[in-house]
């Protein structure tokens, strides 16, 4: 058995006989012994450090993970990007891996200040001025810009996209039943273009991804006309490597701009930790979730930094709380900043056209091979939806024994409108030519 | 200033920055155009002119301004960072209910196997056994741990964990017709929970503590009646203690048709020793974070699994994975209240605590719970004369003693008292909470801080209130810190002067 307990039985002993007891479960006569369990745990005994890791590769050898014997072209919400050596090793420095949240700030600097720069770039991506410290994904982001939405217009009538990530609609609808929103989703039709309600009436407001789940760039400016004839606030859903090609959801007149940001510099994780990026203007920063960093001065003069505007939070307003948030993801946000930094602003640039450049080759390859039907070619950064024969889900289900995870099918939880049925297939940087050449070779033998 | 002359095995940091103790420029101050780390990959795809593919109108016309800096740089800059910030591995962190513990590094390992790290979470089910596996082998020995029937770790931090808990509660009583409207929460709670009831759709009511710092049971049975839909404890409490009379306030929740919610913040205090479960809890969260040694980032990722009785699973968040016949699904719980998160949780986080479940094993948990019972209590003796304790029973894994007699003394605060520890190579505990007690320092050693640690700590604390005897010593705790990466932070100016990005600065 390991143990990360120091102390030796003499040790144990001896400060046991300065409390005047005699074991230690002397300690707990306050429980009842009715309540006490009275046996040991029904767990196995425990294990060697190596033992333990030999025990967990055999369970993660289970999975088919991303690698060069399984080429990720699936997206929806979580990306096969290339990671760096110097961003992870940093990440990976236990000062910022082993601290707990910024309580005292004299001994929190390095934290802080790493959010603070982090929240610049995030501002920088959403084009709004106010990012909060990170959210958990970009679910819960999602979640986040509702209720706000929701506190500031004291409506309670929530139009979604139906072309926002379905797992975030889902997510939304959720915690929607606690305050009891009422959530409308407006539906996509066969271009991948989402069609609103023409009945303003009681609109807090309309939420649009930007590219769309289908990787289509919708009419955000109109929906930013629709949303301010309501009186409702614009919250859009971007995708943040998109933002190193397209104008920022502030410039288009976003509210609240809200991400999911694994695709800057976070491995694929099954999913979490992830990190929810959340930026809104300086007009609605009194109902920001989440932390908050600013900038201030020491006794000395020095520029420090803070968790500021600490009164919208859980721990002092409690019940009179617009958010619950007090951990977050605040590892994943200094990576991304790290990431970002490592990048650069060529860096970035080139990646979204690195992007771009690689979607574009696959969709323009299957349409000259004849590999289902592609929709919305055109446009789109990474990601595009493509028609088959065949059931995605079989059609991914054969991939997989040809080395490929080849999309995500829009199926079941995750269908859209005109689009059921449809593979969703992203590109990202790190899919070379010769992988998207075998892939559509052994896409094309899949359907014969 | 005195420093404390003890150096302690395995505890006591030097808080001094190493180097480079001045204030570091922010990564913008550092970039210059045209620099950059390294190259990406080239591809071999032929590289797509963007405004031939994407609509103008939507794209950018300059590239979006990050740092230019060189990966050498980069590497300074944010080391730099890494010596002005505190950490469990650097010393101890004795926050109250934070369960600042340290972090096995063998689950760095396991979080970065390549079976964990690069797995997709939409690929389909045949491709993912291994994490189905890993989260229902998680879930069996939570179980176990807690007494419950099923759990979801979906939920991303505690303060998740809550809600999704409050909104089982909630469709619990919907499928029972029930009309509900209000959850009792101790006045000793943490903010999350009253938070997290309002944003279930629920009043919160406060039940007072009584004398002993337990919940008042009569004040309670007070408050009870048909629109009660549960009530949210942590037990122990945050005093620190254990609420006795559990048995009794679940049997008057249950009579209402109520439902018990356990915050499993202060888990850490019993586990092998008495389970939620056990006590009548219906709903359980518990920190991944805390109790099961995975480390915090500086504020996130957490992990906030919700375990619940087996009446209430069928009201599980889905997808829900489980353990087949012929190998791992998911699925949906029959009255499933939906999704909580993106894809299933902060997998990763899962991965290191069933590491350090298996290191442990079933006495090693056992033993833990029970060393951090004894620190808290050890310490708690030490310091007794100087930092009386608000309540006299033996406490859990933490205790909320009280540095009123310095304020009336000399009016030294618990927040000096905090900042002067800074100063002695030790994180401050958590202090002015819980709010019912004055001048409140809530601090949990917890079991992986050695006995040599616990000295130094009590001794550092010691040393600071014979210096609240005199004025001049006061005066300097005032001034505390002066040995940290930076002195006493204005934390006024911070909310008065908005900056929270480079760019807004002046």
């Amino acid at each position: 058995m390991s143990s990360f307990v120091p102390h030796t039985e003499e040790e144990i002993s001896s400060m046991l006989s300065f409390l005047g007891l005699e074991s230690l479960d002397d300690l707990y006569t306050a429980i009842p012994a009715a309540l006490r369990l009275g046996r040991p745990l029904g767990l196995p005994a425990g294990l060697s450090e190596v033992e333990v890791i030999e025990k967990m590769d055999m369970i993660a050898s289970r999975n088919r993970s991303a690698s060069r014997e399984m080429i990720c072209f699936a997206g929806g919400g979580a990306y096969d990007h290339d990671l760096y050596s110097a961003p992870r090793a940093l990440g990976g420095r236990s000062e910022f891996v082993t601290a707990y949240t910024p309580y005292q700030p004299e001994v929190a600097q390095g934290v802080l200040q790493a959010l603070f720069e982090y929240q610049t770039m995030v501002s920088r991506l959403s084009g709004l001025p106010i990012s909060n410290a990170s959210l958990y994904d970009g679910a819960s982001a999602l979640v986040e810009a509702v209720n706000l939405a929701v506190a500031r217009t004291r409506r309670s009538r929530v139009v979604l996209s139906e072309a926002v990530n379905p797992h975030w609609r889902e997510t939304v609808s959720t915690f929607a039943m606690g305050p009891g929103h009422e959530v409308e989703v407006a539906p996509v039709d066969a271009s991948g273009s989402t069609v609103w309600p023409d009945d303003a009436q009681g609109v807090a407001c309309y939420v649009v991804a930007y590219p769309n789940y289908l990787g289509l760039i919708e009419d955000v400016a109109a929906v930013k006309r629709r949303a301010v004839e309501a009186g409702a606030l614009l919250v859009v859903a971007y995708d943040p490597v998109a933002m190193s090609l397209l104008k920022s959801p502030g410039e288009l007149g976003a509210d609240v701009a809200v991400a999911e940001g694994q695709s800057l510099g976070i491995p694929l994780s099954f999913g979490g930790p992830y990190l929810g990026l959340f930026s809104t203007t300086m007009e609605l920063v009194r109902l920001l979730p989440g932390r908050l960093v600013g900038e201030t001065v020491d006794t000395r003069g020095n520029t420090a930094y803070v968790t500021t505007l600490r009164a919208r939070e859980q721990d002092i307003r409690r019940e009179k709380a617009s958010s619950n948030v007090c951990t977050n993801q605040t590892l994943m946000a200094v990576w991304a900043a790290i990431h970002l930094s490592w990048l650069g602003r060529q860096g970035f640039a080139e990646l979204g056209r690195r992007c771009l450049s690689g979607r574009y080759y696959l969709s323009s390859l299957m349409e000259q091979r004849g590999i289902g039907e592609v929709r919305l070619g055109s446009g789109s950064v990474r990601e595009f939806p493509v028609s088959l024969q065949r059931p995605a889900s079989e059609v991914v289900e054969e991939m997989l024994g040809r080395g490929f995870l080849a999309g995500v099918a829009l199926e079941g939880r995750r269908s859209i409108g005109a689009f059921e049925g449809s593979l969703l297939v992203a590109v990202t940087e790190k899919r070379t030519k010769a992988e998207m050449d075998r892939y559509v070779d052994e896409l094309a033998e899949v359907l014969k | 200033m005195t420093q404390t002359e003890i150096f302690a095995a395995g505890g006591k940091a030097t808080s001094i920055p190493m180097m480079g103790g001045g204030p570091e420029p922010t990564i913008f101050e550092l970039s210059v155009s045209g620099r950059r780390s390294g190259a990406l990959r080239n591809n071999g795809v032929p590289l797509v002119d963007p405004a031939s593919v994407i609509d103008t109108a939507y794209l950018r016309t300059e590239p979006l301004d990050l740092p230019e800096v060189s990966e050498r740089d980069l590497v300074a800059h944010f080391t730099r960072l890494t010596h002005r910030q505190y950490s469990v591995d650097l010393g101890a962190y004795p926050l109250g209910s934070c369960t600042m513990k340290y972090n096995p590094k063998l689950a760095d390992t396991v979080a970065g196997l390549p079976g964990i790290a690069n797995t997709h979470p939409l690929a389909p089910v045949s491709a993912i056994q291994g994490w189905l596996e890993l989260i229902c082998t998680l879930e069996e020995y939570l179980l176990e741990i807690t007494g419950m029937d099923a759990a979801t770790f979906a939920p991303a931090a505690g303060a998740q964990g809550e809600l999704t808990g409050l909104l089982i509660m909630k469709a619990y009583h919907r499928h029972r017709g029930n009309q509900k409207t209000k959850v009792l929460i101790p006045d000793s709670a943490h903010g999350t929970n009253p938070a997290s009831v309002t944003l279930s759709g629920y009043h919160a009511v406060t039940v007072p503590s009584n004398a002993r710092g337990l919940v008042d049971v009569g004040a309670l049975r007070g408050l009870v009646d048909n629109e009660v839909a549960g009530i949210m404890l942590t037990n122990p409490n945050t005093v620190g203690l254990f609420e006795e009379e559990i048995a009794e306030i679940a049997e008057a929740i249950h009579e209402v048709d109520g439902l018990l919610y356990y915050d499993g913040a202060n888990l850490n205090a019993i586990v092998g020793v008495a389970r939620p479960g056990d006590m009548g809890f219906d709903i359980v969260h518990s920190n991944l974070h805390k109790t099961f040694a995975t480390p915090h980032g500086g504020g996130g990722p957490g992990s906030g699994p919700v375990a619940v009785v087996e009446r209430l699973a069928r009201f599980l968040p889905g997808p829900y994975p489980v353990r087949g016949e012929t190998g791992f699904d998911l699925i949906q719980p029959e009255n499933s209240i939906g999704r909580v998160h993106s894809h299933f949780g902060n997998a990763v986080v899962f991965a290191r605590a069933l590491a350090f479940m298996l290191a442990l094993g079933g006495d090693g948990l056992g033993l833990m719970s029970r060393v951090a019972v004894l620190n808290a209590n050890y310490l708690k003796a030490l310091i007794a004369e100087h930092y009386p304790p608000a309540y006299q029973a033996t406490c859990m894994h933490e205790f909320v003693a009280t540095a009123s007699n310095l304020k009336r003394a000399a009016g030294v605060r618990a927040l000096d008292v905090a900042k002067a520890l800074l100063d002695r190579g030790f994180h401050a505990p958590t202090v002015y909470f819980p709010l019912i007690v004055d001048e409140a320092l809530m601090i949990e050693p917890t079991e992986t801080e050695s006995r040599q640690t616990l000295d130094a700590l009590a001794a550092a604390l010691i040393e600071i209130a014979s210096m609240a005897e005199n004025g001049e010593g006061a005066r300097s705790l005032h001034e505390a810190p002066q040995l940290t990466p930076a002195s006493r932070v204005d934390e006024a100016r911070a909310a008065r002067h908005l900056v929270t990005t480079w760019d807004a600065k002046d």
